[in-house]
């Protein structure tokens, strides 16, 4: 399948951020959590463009957050159904969306270690749209099974469970997360990659349409807030990569 | 600066004349409590305890550390760690954490954020446990057989994950300021409270002392940890270095990009202790 060429405006940085403003779509209440710039970029530009909504809560941001009861308020908040949609990661991400941030071969005597689940093995369960999110897509990160679970993709129907997976989006393409099936499915390729290469580079096996979309660029009106207002927001959390991505100077005072 | 003895007037927090002397609490062996790195680290205090020779911490990062946790790793002051994640953030990976675990040179507890913030607030209440949803089906879970699950009490059919109380030895924190009765001003940091209150003792450094009384103005008690719960405080001008100190100074990105470089290798980073941490023995 021939693919469309990269638009050479756009960084593939503000193109993920762009599928994931549309991954959160209308919410009322948008946290991020710890080392993830483009969904602080994603999520601060959603706001930007949305005239003040979804709130944002950024961990780790004394400005981007309306926290005053320390640590445990977004959990808490979370648990209560108050956070809609939330960001997680994994060293390793499987078809059935199990997620390791822990490490790579026995857990006792491990071939690699990560920094940790951080709130994973909570917020998965009760945030109702969860955006997995990984920049490199290659068999070593996408794998059939999971060394160790971080937290589940799905439980069991007798377990408390009101939130989840709902996508993965990668530097390649864009799966949505089927939770009846266990299963993800392409939903659309980006500019510059094809779907045969998405298969070479997937360690899971995941559905496809006959006809798979193109990732479509992002607007105009879009770019322009993330370059903007979002970027110099940004800059306060994730100063290295406001400055590498949207050439942000870094302040020295917090 | 006037001293108080804690032997001498019983009910107050000492004031300390030096960093070292206000971390005499923290013992080897103990259950040590520190913050995570947006509330406030003692960074100051972190190398003076490496500096002491501090052995065999049980280290609980709540819920998460950076350079803190990988310093004392490094240093070989931890024999536990438990957290949900250590990492250098932009910084990348935190590289003697990372080899620790792998080599086995420490005994991980892996946790996750909201289990550390129940556990603590167990504590704080005197409660035996507390309980918390997620968590059934993770491997996070299976390896804590200090952690049950029990069937809903109050419900059908619905399990549900309990974490005990946890209980530390000292909480050490580094904080904007505190006044001459040991109230210390966290701000909207209140996870330092629940850490305070969990803990047996609480260490505290701060970049300056407050004038009067925390405790007489409104606006500032509303978010002060009282004295009654601190052991001692240290002033420690950018107590908080490279971190930053939110609201006060921003973290030294140069100096944590030359950790991250150097403390990728065993003689990196004992050059990096030689020069930022043993080398300010004499200064």
């Amino acid at each position: 399948m021939p693919s469309a060429p990269p638009d050479q405006n756009v960084r593939s940085e503000e193109l993920l951020a762009d599928v994931i403003i549309r991954l959160i779509g209308d919410a009322r209440h948008v946290a991020v959590g710890n080392a993830s710039p483009i969904p602080a970029t994603a999520a601060l530009t959603a706001r930007a463009l949305g005239n003040g909504r979804p709130y944002v809560s950024l961990l780790g941001s004394a400005k981007h957050t309306f926290f005053t009861d320390g640590g445990r308020e977004l959990f808490d908040c979370a648990g209560q159904g108050r956070v809609d949609v939330f960001f997680l990661s994994g060293g390793q991400i499987d078809g059935q969306a199990n997620i390791n941030l822990v490490s790579v071969g026995d857990y006792r005597h491990p071939k690699a270690r990560f920094p940790g689940s951080f709130g994973s093995s909570y917020l998965y369960y009760v945030v109702p749209r969860v955006i997995l999110f990984r920049t490199e897509h290659s068999r070593r990160t996408l794998v059939e099974r999971v060394d160790f679970i971080s937290a589940p993709g799905t439980s069991a129907g007798h377990v408390f469970r009101t939130g989840g997976p709902v996508a993965l989006v990668t530097n390649r393409c864009l799966f949505a997360f089927d939770r009846g099936r266990k299963r993800f499915a392409l939903a659309s390729v980006h500019p510059g990659h094809t779907v045969e290469e998405v298969l070479e580079h997937t360690g899971f096996d995941f559905d496809w349409p006959r006809e798979v979309p193109i990732t479509p660029a992002p607007s105009a009106q879009t770019l322009q807030a993330m370059r903007g207002v979002a970027a110099r927001e940004l800059s306060e959390v994730y100063p290295q990569f406001a400055a590498a991505v949207f050439g942000i100077e870094q302040r020295r005072t917090a | 600066m006037t001293t108080r003895r804690k032997d001498e007037t019983q009910a107050m927090a000492l004031l300390a004349r030096t960093v070292d002397e206000a971390l005499v609490a923290i013992a080897d062996g103990c259950v040590l409590l520190v913050a995570r790195e947006s509330s406030g680290v003692a960074m100051e205090a972190t190398r003076a305890l490496i500096r002491r020779g501090v052995k065999r911490l049980h280290l609980v990062a709540c819920p998460t550390s950076s350079l803190q946790a990988d310093l004392l790793i490094g240093a070989g002051c931890v024999d536990t760690l438990e957290t949900s994640a250590v990492s250098l953030g932009e910084f990348g990976a935190a590289p003697q954490f990372t080899a620790a675990t792998i080599a086995g040179t420490i005994r991980m507890l892996d946790a996750t954020c909201p289990a550390l913030h129940a556990a603590l607030q167990a504590a704080e209440k005197g409660v035996p446990f507390m309980p918390l949803r997620g968590l059934i089906g993770s491997d996070v879970l299976a390896e804590r057989p200090d952690w049950r699950v029990i069937d809903n009490p109050f419900g059908e059919g619905d399990p549900v994950v309990l974490v005990p109380a946890l209980k530390g030895d000292v909480a050490l924190f580094h904080a904007p300021m505190a006044d001459r009765a040991g109230n210390v001003w966290i701000g909207t940091n209140r996870e330092l409270a629940t850490m305070g209150h969990a803990a047996q003792k609480t260490v505290v450094t701060v970049e300056t002392l407050y004038d009067g009384s925390l405790l007489d103005d409104p606006q500032l008690a509303a978010g002060t940890l009282a004295g009654f719960y601190v052991e001692a405080v240290a002033v420690a001008p950018r107590g908080a270095w490279p971190l930053g100190l939110p609201g006060h100074y921003a973290a030294d990105a140069d100096h944590l990009a030359e950790y991250a470089r150097l403390a990728a290798t065993a003689e990196g980073f004992a050059h990096y202790l030689e020069r930022h941490v043993h080398a300010q023995r004499a200064a």
